[in-house]
């Protein structure tokens, strides 16, 4: 099978993961009737392969169980981080990160190893203020430049806050949720259920949003 | 398939207790090439940008960049940030620039992070933002049919029936780009189309594609998402309703020049007016690109005025002044 990643680009990916810090796994849910979920499963396995500190396990949505509660996977393909403990901090995707998506992709692994980001006192109380459940849904598509950024602010919260739970959802994979929630512009962010933010937004307007 | 922009920037190479020779404020073809040349003269560089590749970044292609003939604009700033790589700069990405102040002959940044940098010079090449019509509607139907983007947006307009506002080279690349995607497009333009002869033709040239000129749009409407706009022909004086899945404004943006205000003169588009050498009303307050008063918005005229910016403030700096 021939490869998603050329020689460039892996090399590229390889050289940025060396920085991981602790052991990461990549728990993916895929179904046998879904369209993206083979190349989804392959670029996660061509990226896994490129550091010795991501385990990729994967699940078909049938045979999994509490899985789908406990990380509550509604679709495929579809994907969350554990951190090095196995625990589940709120990062979930949703549709392949190809693309642009790339980005938020690599950044979330390294973020979820424990490679630091900078939000500055104000904006980690500001997030640590929030004490009930918030579920961020970041809509996207591959060929959006801005989205990347939007899917990263999101998933920062959740790896700051478990209360907090944010996934990137590709748009046009999963179409139904898009028409669901009036999406034809990304990145669109939905914030429990109703609150809507539309652009890459910076932080600020996402606690704005939650009165935080 | 990949595009792939994150940059592998030690963060021992930031710093907020040294002082810069130069920061670089934002990372479209003015930042960049500013950058590029900067550490060629061995300055002590930085690059602060929310994202890689600014304004380029809504574009779909680009057709007049010397020595690239027609290229995805995608790769353009791939080429663009992998060239500026090998000279080592280091990058702050994904970060707003709260402030802007002088000190002791140094300026002070502060960031969203909530750090500051300091620096002996400063390249202001933040760009803008989409201009929006501010008609009826139009905030109401944003990303619910309304959009400023259509390489993040286009997709969704497969086999559907689009709009584009404007008549400048933005929107006829617009059009031509969506035309390909949508079943049909229709370009609405107040006065007259001002884009290169060549885009003209090659607009009107296409089967599914329609244009108003002399047409006003008067307001968005729809129920949850976009669903027509009513437009005023003026040729005509007759007013018409245009049943549409989706609509792209492309009017030019707005100079995102704010944080500059201190230290600049504007003109009344709030656009950074400059010298030939790109220097400002303040002594090593350089601004290039897109926010300034360069009437000619081209990825190869902001480039250019990164690199005498750049010349410039690596003499400023040399002098000692």
């Amino acid at each position: 099978m021939a490869k998603l990643f050329s020689n460039e680009v892996s090399d590229q990916i390889k050289d940025i993961l060396k920085d991981m810090i602790n052991p990461i796994s990549i728990l993916l849910f895929v179904d046998k009737a879904c369209d993206t979920c083979k190349e989804t499963k392959q670029l996660l396995e061509e990226t896994a392969e490129l550091s010795d500190k991501i385990t990729l396990k994967t699940l078909e949505l049938e045979d999994a169980a509490d899985e789908l509660s406990t990380y509550d996977i509604k679709r495929a393909p579809s994907f969350v981080f554990l951190d090095h403990n196995g625990d589940y901090r709120g990062v979930k995707f949703n549709g392949i990160p190809a693309g642009h998506e790339i980005n938020s992709f690599i950044s979330a692994i390294l973020e979820m190893s424990g490679v630091e980001f900078q939000f500055s006192d104000d904006i980690i109380n500001r997030i640590k203020s929030i004490k009930e459940p918030v579920d961020i849904k970041v809509f996207v598509t591959l060929s959006c430049p801005h989205c990347p950024g939007a899917v990263q602010t999101a998933h920062r919260m959740a790896m700051l806050n478990s209360n907090v739970k944010a996934e990137m959802i590709e748009a046009q994979t999963f179409y139904d949720l898009s028409e669901k929630y009036n999406v034809s512009g990304v990145p669109k962010i939905i914030i429990n259920e109703t609150l809507e933010l539309v652009g890459n937004q910076p932080i600020e307007a996402f606690l704005d949003k939650l009165g935080k | 398939m990949f595009n792939f922009t994150i940059d592998k920037t030690p963060k021992k190479d930031l710093s907020n207790d040294k002082t810069y020779d130069l920061i670089v404020l934002g990372g479209g073809p003015a930042g960049l090439n500013a950058a590029l040349y900067a550490k060629r003269k061995n300055l002590d560089v930085i690059i602060v940008a929310n994202e890689i590749g600014g304004q380029l970044n809504n574009t779909k292609d680009v057709d007049n960049y010397l020595g690239f003939k027609a290229v995805d604009a995608s790769r353009l700033i791939e080429a663009f940030q992998s060239h500026v790589n090998t000279f080592d700069v280091p990058t702050l990405t994904g970060v707003y620039v709260k402030e802007i102040q002088k000190s002791d002959n140094l300026f002070v940044i502060s960031l969203s992070t909530g750090e500051t940098l300091s620096s002996k010079t400063i390249i202001y090449t933040l760009g803008g933002n989409p201009r929006k019509l501010g008609v009826k509607g139009e905030k109401e139907f944003q990303s619910r049919g309304v959009s400023y983007c259509v390489t993040c947006d286009g997709p969704f307009f497969k086999n559907k029936v689009v709009a584009v506002i404007g008549g400048g080279n933005s929107a006829v690349d617009a059009a031509i780009d969506l035309a390909q995607i949508a079943k049909q497009v229709v370009l609405i333009q107040r006065s007259q189309l001002r884009a290169d002869q060549s885009s003209v033709l090659k607009l009107q040239s296409l089967p599914n594609v329609q244009i108003h000129l002399e047409t006003d749009v008067l307001s968005f409407n729809g129920q949850d998402v976009l669903k027509s706009l009513s437009l005023y022909d003026k040729h005509h004086e007759s007013t018409i309703e245009l049943d549409v899945d989706g609509v792209f404004v492309e009017i030019g943006n707005i100079p995102n020049s704010d944080l500059a205000s201190e230290f600049v003169l504007r003109n009344d588009q709030k656009e950074i007016i400059t010298n030939e050498l790109q220097e400002t009303k303040t002594k090593g307050f350089y601004a290039a690109g897109d926010v300034t008063s360069m009437p000619h918005k081209q990825v190869i005229i902001a480039a250019s005025q990164g690199a005498i910016a750049a010349l410039q403030a690596a003499i400023y700096i040399n002098k000692g002044e």
